[in-house]
C-alpha cells in the first residue's frame, strides 16, 4: 500500500532493554523503520509500548541496547533528537486556554522557528486544513475531531523526520478519524515517518508495518497483509487477540 | 417497578452557549444491555450524568425505574451503579478497602452480594491489598465495575468503560456484561467504539447530542440501503480520491484493508465502475460486496445528517 523506499532506516533499535528494578518494561526490542514508513506500534495495555516510545523521543534513557532516532544517538544526543522528532498523543497536545494561533506561535517558538516562518506555517497548515475561519477561536472551543486534525499539524509545525503519534484517533468520529489518516498519508507521501500507535485494530491495516508487543517483547512484525496470512486470521483484530492472549500478564 | 427501566423524553441539556443533547428520547426496558454509540462530543457523559442525578436537565422528562431524576434522585441513587468514564475510585486506598467503602456508603457489606461480583472481583482478588492507584488499566477498569455493582442496583451506568482499553480487554469486559445480563440487572453502557454495538441488545446511534437511530444492532445493519462494495485496486494511494470523484458515489472511505465504497441509491455501478477505474489507471481491480458493519451505517447517517 506505501510506497516503500530504500534502506534508509530513521529509527534503529538493536537490542533495547529497558528495566525498572526487576521489572523488565522493554526486553530486547530490535527493529529499524524506514523513511517515509507509516510504522503502527501495537500493544495491550501494560505490554511496553509507552516506555519504548519515551526512549526513542529521547525523553527516558535505555537500560541497554543501540538505539538511533532521525541519525541520532538516544544516550548523548537526545536534544538533537527532540528537535527532529514531532509527538502528539490523544491526552495532551495543545493549550486547551489558547487560540489556535497562538498554539501554531508557541509551539514554532519551541522549535526555534522565526516569527515570519512561523506565521507563515501556521497560514499554510490552516489553509490545508481548511480552518483558516477558526484561527482565533480558543481551543477549548474547537470540536474534538477538529483539535486532533490541529494538534497533528502543530507536531509538524518544525517539519520533523519522523512523528509519533500515541493513540491519535481515540473517541474520534469515523469520519474524522479517517480524514486524520488521510492527513497521515499525505505527511508518509511527503517522505516523514509515521510512528503510530492505536487501540482501533481496523486502523492496524492502514500502516505499512506494525509490531505487536507483548509483555514487553516484540511478537510480530510485518505488514498486516503478512500477519494476517501467518497467524491465519482475516482480520488484524483477530491476529491482535491471538498474540496479547498469550500473555502471561494477570491484566 | 412501571413498564421502563429507564423513560427519557425531550431531554435538552446546554452549557452556556453549547447544546449538548437536544430532543432525546429513547425508553430502556428491565434487563436490556443497551449501548449508546457515538464519539467524543456526542453527550454520552452528560446523559450519563442526568441519569445518574448528578447534573439537571434543562427541559424534558427522565425516570429511572418510575422515578424522576430532578424529584426523587434520592431514590434514584439506591438503585443505581454508576461507573464513570475517568477513574474515580480512591488511588491511596486499596482494592479491598475501595470496595468496602462502596458497599458501607450503601448500607450494605461486601459479604452479603459477593455472589453478583465473584467473576469480576475474584480476579482481582489477589492484588486486595495494593493501592487502587498501583493497579494497571485492566485491574482499575474490574474493580470500578465491582465497586459500581456491590448494593446490588436495579441499573448500572457504564460511561464508556472500554476508551483506551486494548483490544483483548475490551473483549473480556464484554464478556463480563453479558454474564452481568443474566442476573437481570438493566446495563446502560456508552462507547465510542462502533464494533461494541453488535454485543448489545439495542443501540443508540449518537452524535453532536441527538439520537440519530435507535433499534436492535441487527436492524441498523438491515435498514443500510445503499449497496455496499469493498474495493482493491493495484494502487490503493490514489483510488480513493479517484473512487470520489466517480458520478455514482455516495461516499467512499477506507475500512481496514479495503474501500468502502457505498453507491447512491439503486444504482448497480460495477461496469461503470470498472470503466471509470481503468480509465484513471488502476489494475487488478477487486470489486465485493460486502456485508455493512455498524460503523458504515454510522458514517451513512452522519453524512445524511449534514
Amino acid at each position: 500500500m506505501m510506497k516503500q523506499s530504500v534502506s534508509e532506516p530513521v529509527i534503529k533499535v538493536r537490542n533495547l532493554v529497558k528495566k525498572f528494578g526487576d521489572f523488565v518494561a522493554n526486553d530486547h526490542l530490535s527493529f529499524d523503520v524506514q523513511k517515509g514508513e507509516i510504522f503502527g506500534f501495537l500493544g495491550a495495555n501494560g505490554a511496553g509500548k509507552t516506555t519504548a516510545i519515551k526512549i526513542l523521543c529521547g525523553l527516558q534513557k535505555p537500560t541497554s541496547g543501540e538505539i538511533q532516532v532521525a541519525g541520532y544517538d538516544v544516550y548523548t544526543q537526545a536534544e538533537l533528537i527532540k528537535k527532529n522528532i514531532g509527538y502528539m498523543s490523544q491526552r495532551f497536545s495543545m493549550y486547551e486556554d489558547l487560540s489556535v494561533r497562538e498554539n501554531f506561535q508557541f509551539y514554532g517558538g519551541i522549535y526555534g522557528l522565526s516569527g515570519s516562518e512561523i506565521k507563515e506555517r501556521t497560514k499554510e497548515m490552516l489553509e490545508d486544513l481548511q480552518m483558516t475561519h477558526i484561527s482565533n477561536k480558543i481551543l477549548r472551543e474547537i470540536p474534538l475531531g477538529w483539535k486532533q486534525k490541529l494538534a497533528f499539524s502543530v507536531a509538524m509545525v518544525h517539519h520533523p523526520k519522523i512523528v509519533f503519534l500515541d493513540e491519535p484517533t481515540g473517541g474520534v468520529d469515523p469520519i474524522t478519524r479517517r480524514q486524520f489518516w488521510e492527513m497521515i498519508y499525505t505527511a508518509a507521501d511527503k517522505g516523514v515517518t509515521v510512528f503510530v500507535t492505536t487501540h482501533y485494530m481496523d486502523e492496524a491495516e492502514y500502516c505499512g508495518r506494525v509490531s505487536i508487543m507483548v509483555d514487553g517483547r516484540i511478537e510480530a512484525l510485518d505488514s498486516p497483509e503478512a500477519l494476517k496470512k501467518n497467524y491465519n486470521s482475516t482480520t488484524m483484530n483477530d491476529v491482535f487477540i491471538k498474540l496479547a492472549r498469550s500473555s502471561g500478564n494477570t491484566n | 417497578m412501571k413498564g421502563f427501566a429507564v423513560q427519557i423524553e425531550g431531554l435538552h441539556k446546554s452549557y452556556k452557549n453549547v447544546v449538548a443533547l437536544q430532543n432525546i428520547t429513547v425508553d430502556i426496558k428491565p434487563g436490556e444491555l443497551f449501548g449508546f454509540i457515538g464519539p467524543d462530543g456526542a453527550g454520552k457523559t452528560t446523559l450519563f450524568r442526568i441519569l445518574a442525578s448528578l447534573i439537571l436537565p434543562d427541559k424534558g422528562k427522565v425516570e429511572l425505574m418510575g422515578y424522576n431524576v430532578v424529584q426523587h434522585y434520592k431514590e434514584i441513587r439506591q438503585r443505581i451503579g454508576y461507573m464513570p468514564g475517568r477513574f474515580s475510585l480512591y488511588q491511596d486506598l486499596t482494592v479491598e478497602e475501595n470496595l468496602r467503602f462502596f458497599a458501607g456508603v450503601h448500607g450494605t457489606t461486601i459479604e452479603q452480594n459477593y455472589a453478583l461480583i465473584k467473576d469480576i472481583y475474584s480476579q482481582i482478588e489477589p492484588f486486595k491489598n495494593r493501592p487502587a492507584g498501583k493497579l494497571s488499566g485492566g485491574m482499575k477498569q474490574k474493580l470500578a465495575l465491582s465497586c459500581a455493582l456491590i448494593h446490588k442496583p436495579e441499573i448500572l451506568l457504564l460511561d464508556e468503560p472500554t476508551t483506551g482499553v486494548d483490544a483483548v480487554s475490551r473483549q473480556e469486559f464484554w464478556h463480563m456484561l453479558q454474564n452481568l445480563k443474566k442476573s437481570g440487572i438493566t446495563i446502560l453502557v456508552s462507547t465510542p467504539y462502533m464494533d461494541e454495538a453488535s454485543l448489545c441488545d439495542r443501540v443508540a446511534l449518537i452524535q453532536k447530542g441527538e439520537i440519530m437511530k435507535v433499534a436492535e444492532p441487527e436492524v441498523i445493519i438491515n435498514d443500510f440501503d445503499h449497496s455496499l462494495f469493498g474495493i482493491r485496486t493495484n494502487k490503493m494511494f490514489p483510488l480513493l480520491h479517484d473512487l470520489n470523484e466517480f458520478k455514482l458515489t455516495t461516499t467512499a472511505y477506507r475500512f481496514g484493508d479495503t474501500i468502502h465504497f457505498v453507491s447512491s441509491k439503486d444504482a448497480n455501478p460495477k461496469k461503470e465502475l470498472i470503466s471509470w477505474l481503468e480509465l484513471k489507471g488502476h489494475q487488478n481491480i477487486v470489486i465485493q460486496p460486502v456485508a455493512p458493519t455498524i460503523e458504515d451505517c454510522f458514517i451513512l447517517q452522519m453524512n445524511q445528517q449534514n
